[in-house]
């Protein structure tokens, strides 16, 4: 049973980092655990992350800024972002994010939900110029993906409007909160095929950790010890 | 669909209502509430509806209008200056006796406002949503369980009564993802709509779809002729939660995501030792003044929480008539209480008392 952290999730991590899917799948919360992740790990390292949702004001990177800058990570919002003016407009820095010399920097994108990845097309270029992974987030609980044709329809709209294609998805099936062991195993056969149906590789299944700290014998129990498992903390903004 | 969901309250209130047979949309895109309009566009043509873009508001109420008067079920959404707009187009169809949804995902005002959740609207919803003497029937979602189940009762209870019905919701709850379970809706009775003008083939008269009345006494009849129809709604189908009430000192009154952020806050009052309590009006419209009257016989005070200056607050004071004393604890602009605050007003209430 392998129970990884970003480093290991598939072996290398890219310096830059496109994290894209249907709204509500968990995109935010898989980008600011993968930033933390890897800040935790190499401490020496310069960590980005930037908030490209220009889609839903609600619930987005910029509400995880606390946690962000406590862990030294750089967050890059929209600067008018949580504002009435909320339009994407970034800021300078995130331009540094683009530089294909610096080895030692990791960046995170997290793109807004469904075609709001268009705000992502006019990186594209500076993007490919720099080699990126581009992780696809599914869920099998979200309605509108949860056919697997769907959700490969879903990546080609993202993948037209972006520019950019996709390298590897990631399993985030999850029912918010309530998600049990149950919820997470019942997803594991769907999203390999969903993977294939998609034509990605299958690069972990994530979950709440503090959900869920049994989740790892319960799929060794159930003949899944090959599955690879990313623990993540729940940063969705409480309201009550 | 899976028998487990994740969905935003929008997404729900969308699905909700295909599960019932409302297939006809007529909108106009507006945040806190665009994933109605967005879900419904990708799902209705699969299933042989109509989901349609007005140029504006004014001309989504009255396409929905039209598709009331020729007896399908329908439905439009906005967010609170979308609904200012529709106002002319809601009394049109309060005054020519035809049902249909109306959701408003509020947020903040007035004016353009701004865009995270308000419950401002409250006045607009229950008293002023359009010209002339005329009732909504307003449900209030506190969960996106709600958003979805309510959505399904608003649409029963419209065709029943044939008077449109509003959702009243907020843009937290619009955004808020929460599992839903879309199996469980109890399914009520509705009339046929011989009145509905879908063509006559001279065998019978034709129907007649109107609102207006030259004759004053003729327009009056109409008039209470509905609110005899008022009456029973008023009569049947009051809905509210009590949490915790039974002994409570103290009673707070809230709908919607407030209800959700009171008790906690009633939770929290409690482990410090405080006797609070909530009733959470689920309808707005008719408003639940026999159990909140009832409440103010065994309780020491009452709070209305909301989330605009204090217009529910008005209700909870009539009911309670002057028996006990009634005060008030808002957010208003698109600011949302905390638990917090709300538990600290709890606790200096009941330190005055």
């Amino acid at each position: 049973m392998k129970v990884v952290t970003v480093l290991l999730y598939k072996g290398t991590t890219d310096n830059l980092n496109v994290i894209c899917g249907h709204y509500g799948s968990g995109k935010t919360n898989i980008a600011v655990n993968l930033a933390l992740s890897q800040k935790a790990n190499c401490p020496g390292s310069v960590v980005n992350i930037a908030d490209l949702d220009i889609v839903n004001p609600y619930f987005r990177t910029a509400d995880a800024a606390d946690i962000l800058k406590r862990a030294g990570v750089n967050a890059m919002i929209p600067l008018f972002a949580n504002s009435n003016v909320d339009i994407p407009v970034m800021p300078d820095a995130m331009q540094t994010m683009f530089d294909p010399d610096k080895k030692d920097q990791f960046s995170f994108i997290d793109v807004g939900g469904d075609d709001g990845a268009v705000a992502l097309g006019m990186y594209a270029e500076r993007i490919k110029n720099c080699g990126y992974g581009m992780i696809y987030v599914v869920s099998m609980y979200r309605p509108l993906t949860a056919d697997p044709k769907e959700a490969a329809e879903l990546l080609r709209e993202i993948e037209e409007v972006s520019h950019l294609k996709c390298t590897g998805m990631i399993n985030n099936s999850s029912v918010g909160a309530e998600t049990t062991a149950e919820d997470v195993l019942a997803a594991v056969e769907w999203a390999h095929t969903c993977a294939e149906c998609c034509s990605l590789p299958l690069l972990c299944h994530s979950y709440y950790q503090s959900l869920l700290p049994e989740l790892p014998e319960i799929f060794s129990a159930a003949g899944y010890g090959d599955e690879i498992l990313l623990p993540m903390i729940n940063v969705t903004k409480q309201i009550f | 669909m899976a028998k487990k969901v994740l969905m935003k309250g929008n997404e729900a209130i969308a699905e909700a209502a295909i599960s019932v047979g409302c297939i006809h949309f007529f909108g106009y895109p507006i945040t806190p509430q665009t994933e109605v309009a967005e879900y419904l566009a990708k799902r209705l043509p699969k299933v042989g509806g109509l989901c349609l873009q007005a140029e504006s508001e004014v001309a989504a109420i009255n396409m929905t209008l039209g598709a009331a008067a020729a007896g399908t079920r329908v439905m439009t959404s906005s967010s609170s200056p979308g609904i200012s707009l529709k106002s002319e187009g809601i009394s049109y169809i309060a005054g020519s006796d035809l049902p249909c949804l109306i959701v408003n995902v509020q947020r903040g005002g007035p004016g353009l406002g701004g865009i995270q959740p308000s419950q401002a609207d409250y006045y607009q919803a229950t008293r002023g949503v359009g010209h002339g003497d005329l009732r909504l029937i307003v449900l209030a979602p506190s969960s996106v369980q709600e958003m979805a189940s309510l959505t399904a009762q608003a649409l029963d209870l419209a065709d029943i009564y044939r008077m449109p019905a509003m959702l009243l919701a907020d843009g937290a709850l619009g955004q808020m993802m929460e599992p839903v379970d879309f199996s469980a809706f109890p399914k009520r009775d509705v009339p046929e709509k011989t009145w509905a003008t879908v063509g006559h083939n001279n065998a019978r008269p034709h129907n007649i779809v109107n609102s207006l009345y030259i004759d004053p006494q003729v327009l009056e009849d109409s008039v209470k002729a509905r609110y005899q129809r008022y009456a029973e709604v008023e009569k049947n189908e009051v809905q509210y939660e009590e949490f915790m009430t039974d002994d409570a000192d103290i009673v707070l009154v809230a709908f919607g995501i407030t209800a959700r952020i009171c008790k906690s806050a009633v939770t929290a009052a409690r482990a410090a030792g405080i006797k609070a309590g909530l009733l959470r009006p689920i309808t707005l419209w008719p408003f639940p003044k026999d159990a909140i009257s009832a409440a103010a016989d065994h309780a020491k005070a009452l709070m209305s929480v909301e989330m605009s200056m204090g217009q529910m607050v008005d209700d909870v004071r009539l009911a309670v008539n002057g028996k006990k004393p009634v005060y008030f604890y808002g957010r208003t602009g698109g600011m949302i209480p905390s638990v917090e605050e709300v538990t600290k007003e709890i606790c200096s209430l009941a330190n005055a008392l």
